[in-house]
């Protein structure tokens, strides 16, 4: 399986988090599994004329290719020429590139949340007019449109992320080349399942916490991140905390809110990111499947339940009291 | 005359284009085209000052952190804040744990692979530099990758994830170190010395980092011929690169790493000789840039980013920073003679300092670093505290100056009726990769490409790629 690689308005991030990737040499087990780097920007030896001579040979449907990945935002802007992206060494806008090697492709791949929905770039007023692939933030549509699907019939496979995990990448493409990637193992969003049918939520280490309610009130405290601090675990699609990141870590683990960077617009919350948004006193964003009533009354009588020893941890950054050891007499 | 543009370059962390102008055989003059436009600046106007810290990392996967520190250096003095001793100490290590990873993955994959081109087929050296740098095949991106990924386990352990952590706050780090968090850390570093000195350097660090002077650093390339340093002090000798790549300006640092007192490595500005720093004369042109026009080039705090594709006589989406109307020098080569390492200042008293002097800095760095980076991990207190809280004013202003791998990155905020009302960045190859200004002087890789003999093939010669490479520029960055 080739693999032919763009880096368009991003940071270049979801290539250097891949790079992290922890089971074993990335570039051996990607040649094992028949998986060949045709280009990529980053790690090629191929520049200039070569890198040239590889893409119009591709875009032109007369070297082979089978996937194309696309990191970073699609850039329309100023006024749909795409000029905030020119390709360098061809004068021809980024937008115009992906669109002719998108029709060649037999999979297109968005590599992180950039690619996939428009991403960070798309913050603010949007001044690159940044979209995804296939996605303009939630609206179907973005630069290749809502009926695009690449040769092998996928729609554009969207492993959203900020940035991505290095497995969510790789496994991806291990599943693309075992040719185990259908319709149904995608989301609604075009995820793929495998790291999205869980919450960032499942397998926080704050847990206890967040069963009591016993919530921190400062960053880099031990309490649960969501009654003030703009967490969005329980709202958030990714196994971050079941298949950790750099050796066993997540953002929650880091002291700092879930962002919910795999989803959609998470570039503008409508709220500062690490407050969490409140009516009467009740965060706006409750876990998604929970009805409002059942949220509210657990957590009065969870409140009310809370040990001291989680009260008191909740709000320090170390531990304090702690889980006391039985005795038999 | 004839005339070549040269695009797209790989391995530098974004798209770049360079246009060569030949005559008489020689690189005459150069002009440096970012093409990407990205509007961080625009993105975060009218934003709560804190939301800072999750859009400017973003700007770059390869320097994240750098940015992350870069704006919590502004809002803490904004704030008026200053991060307990254990939350310095950990800014310290997430810096240094990115730096470090990124001179080694610009040094595996991103410069090296060029001496495995078929270009070079024919010297002696080739076969095994080839065997162990190829870009994907070679031996030392199996080795490296490893031992890269097991380093940024230190970013899980302090910081959460890379790229792209919340940890670093304007009062210090959000992430407590535990007992056997420490603990771990320290392994985690050790293990990464082992690497180090037995492929990187195949000599102790401290050996590597006390070496003096040119003759030395020779004498050991002499007897480390098989460490993947030696490989490069040899192949170095063989093409000359000390010859290649001058760019012939003033050098900027704007000092690294908070000791408490001061940075242990202080700011400054070389000429010849150590000169003070003053950000007071910072200024950004736009003349040959793709943005309205100031009447005169701003100092950053009152700079504007209004995006023009249409302006005539623009070439680039990158401003021309300017230090007293000078273009300049940054990176580790920067710092290192700005921070007295004698070798650096030997390498430049002797050629000027161009693209094996580069290179050389950045692993000295690395030699110095790591047994730094053991230091600061072994004096975290565990159960102390590691961040203080603050309120942001409704009107302030801060300045964040921090040393990202490939140099000097600052941003300026400015803060009205609680929220950004100004925010505006200059990255390391803002300065580097510099087009022209006002007065037409061009930025340090343009100057530094002038007088590179071209073959007669019509095609850009490969030492342009070691000259552009050898500034590790990161092009995310400097179209932000």
């Amino acid at each position: 399986m080739k693999l032919l690689w763009l880096q368009s308005g991003g940071c270049g991030g979801c290539t250097l988090s891949w790079l992290g990737s922890e089971w074993g040499p990335l570039f051996a087990t990607l040649n094992d599994a028949g998986i060949e780097i045709l280009w990529h920007p980053s790690i090629s030896e191929a520049g200039a004329e070569a890198a040239l001579e590889i893409l119009q040979g591709c875009a032109a449907g007369t070297r082979a290719f089978d996937v194309l990945c696309v990191e970073g935002s699609l850039l329309r802007g100023p006024q749909g020429s795409g000029r905030f992206h020119v390709l360098a060494g061809t004068g021809r806008p980024m937008i115009e590139w992906v669109a002719r090697l998108a029709a060649q492709a037999r999979h297109v791949v968005a590599m992180g949340t950039c690619a996939a929905f428009g991403g960070i770039t798309a913050g603010g007023m949007n001044p690159t007019d940044a979209c995804g692939l296939q996605y303009d933030n939630a609206q179907p549509g973005g630069l290749l449109g809502v009926d695009f699907r690449a040769r092998g019939g996928l729609p554009v496979i969207n492993i959203a992320g900020c940035p991505t995990h290095p497995d969510w990448v790789t496994e991806t493409l291990l599943a693309l080349a075992r040719d185990e990637i259908g319709t149904a193992a995608l989301d609604e969003l075009a995820r793929p399942r495998f790291y999205t049918d869980v919450l960032v939520h499942h397998g926080c280490k704050r847990n206890e916490f967040y069963e009591f309610k016993a919530s921190a009130q400062k960053n880099g405290e031990q309490g649960c991140l969501m009654e003030h601090l703009g967490c969005m675990g329980t709202q958030a699609h990714a196994d971050c905390n079941l298949r950790p990141w750099n050796g066993g870590a997540s953002c929650t683990d880091g002291g700092y809110a879930c962002i919910r960077c795999t989803e959609p617009g998470f570039e503008e919350p409508g709220h500062p990111f690490m407050r969490t948004p409140k009516v009467a006193g009740i965060p706006i964003g409750l876990p998604l499947d929970m009805p409002k009533a059942w949220f509210v009354a657990l957590a009065a009588l969870s409140k009310s339940a809370t040990p001291a020893r989680v009260r008191q941890n909740a709000t320090s950054e170390h531990i304090l009291p702690w889980p006391k050891t039985a005795r038999k007499p | 005359m004839s005339r070549l543009i040269v695009g797209p370059f790989n391995r530098v962390e974004g798209d770049l284009e360079v246009t060569i102008d030949i005559i008489d055989g020689r690189i005459a003059e150069a002009r440096v085209k970012s093409s990407l436009y990205r509007g961080f600046e625009q993105i975060l106007q009218g934003k709560t000052p804190l939301d800072a810290l999750v859009y400017v990392p973003r700007i770059c996967g390869i320097c994240s952190i750098a940015q992350s520190a870069a704006a919590a250096q502004a809002l803490a003095a904004a704030m008026g804040l200053r991060a307990p001793d254990n939350g310095r100490r950990a800014a310290n290590l997430v810096q240094a744990v990115e730096n470090v990873a990124d001179h080694l993955t610009h040094f595996y994959l991103f410069f090296m692979p060029d001496f495995a081109r078929e270009c070079y087929a024919g010297q002696p050296w080739w076969p095994e530099v080839a065997a162990r740098f190829k870009a994907v095949s070679g031996s030392a991106a199996g080795d490296f990758l490893p031992a890269r990924a097991g380093l940024l386990r230190a970013m899980g352990l302090l910081a959460g994830k890379w790229p792209h952590s919340l940890s670093l706050q304007p009062g210090g780090s959000t992430h407590p170190v535990g007992v056997s968090e420490r603990l771990r850390l320290l392994r985690v570093l050790r293990e990464f010395r082992r690497s180090l000195e037995a492929t990187t350097f195949g000599d102790t660090l401290e050996a590597v980092a006390a070496l003096e002077t040119a003759r030395q650093l020779a004498d050991w390339a002499d007897a480390h011929a098989a460490s993947d340093f030696g490989r490069f002090l040899h192949v170095s000798r063989a093409l000359e690169l000390r010859a290649l790549g001058h760019a012939g300006v003033p050098y900027l640092s704007y000092g690294a790493y908070d000791e408490g007192p001061g940075r242990w490595w202080p700011a400054g500005v070389w000429t010849g000789g150590p000169a003070l720093f003053d950000p007071g004369r910072i200024a950004e042109d736009v003349s040959h840039s793709w943005y309205a026009d100031a009447e005169e080039p701003l100092e950053p705090a009152r700079g504007s980013t209004l995006p023009l594709a249409d302006k005539a006589a623009a070439y680039s989406w990158c401003k021309a920073p300017r230090l007293g109307g000078e273009a300049v020098e940054t990176g580790a080569l920067a710092r290192q003679l700005i921070a007295g390492h004698p070798l650096a200042r030997d390498l430049v008293a002797r050629d000027g300092g161009g693209v094996e002097a580069r290179v050389v800095a950045r692993l000295i760095e690395v030699a110095r670093l790591v047994p730094a980076m053991e230091r600061w991990a072994a004096d975290l207190r565990p159960g102390e505290t590691f961040r203080v809280e603050g309120e942001m004013p409704r009107e302030a202003d801060g300045i964040g100056l921090v040393e990202a791998a490939r140099g000097a990155l600052g941003h300026w905020l400015s803060v009205r009726r609680g929220c950004i009302q100004n925010y505006q960045i200059i990255a390391p190859t803002t300065w580097n990769f510099s087009p022209r200004d006002a007065a037409g002087r061009p930025g340090a890789l343009e100057r530094a490409l002038v007088g590179i003999p071209c073959d007669a093939d019509g095609k850009a010669p490969v030492a342009v790629q070691h000259v552009v490479r050898s500034f590790d520029p990161c092009m995310v960055c400097t179209v932000h």
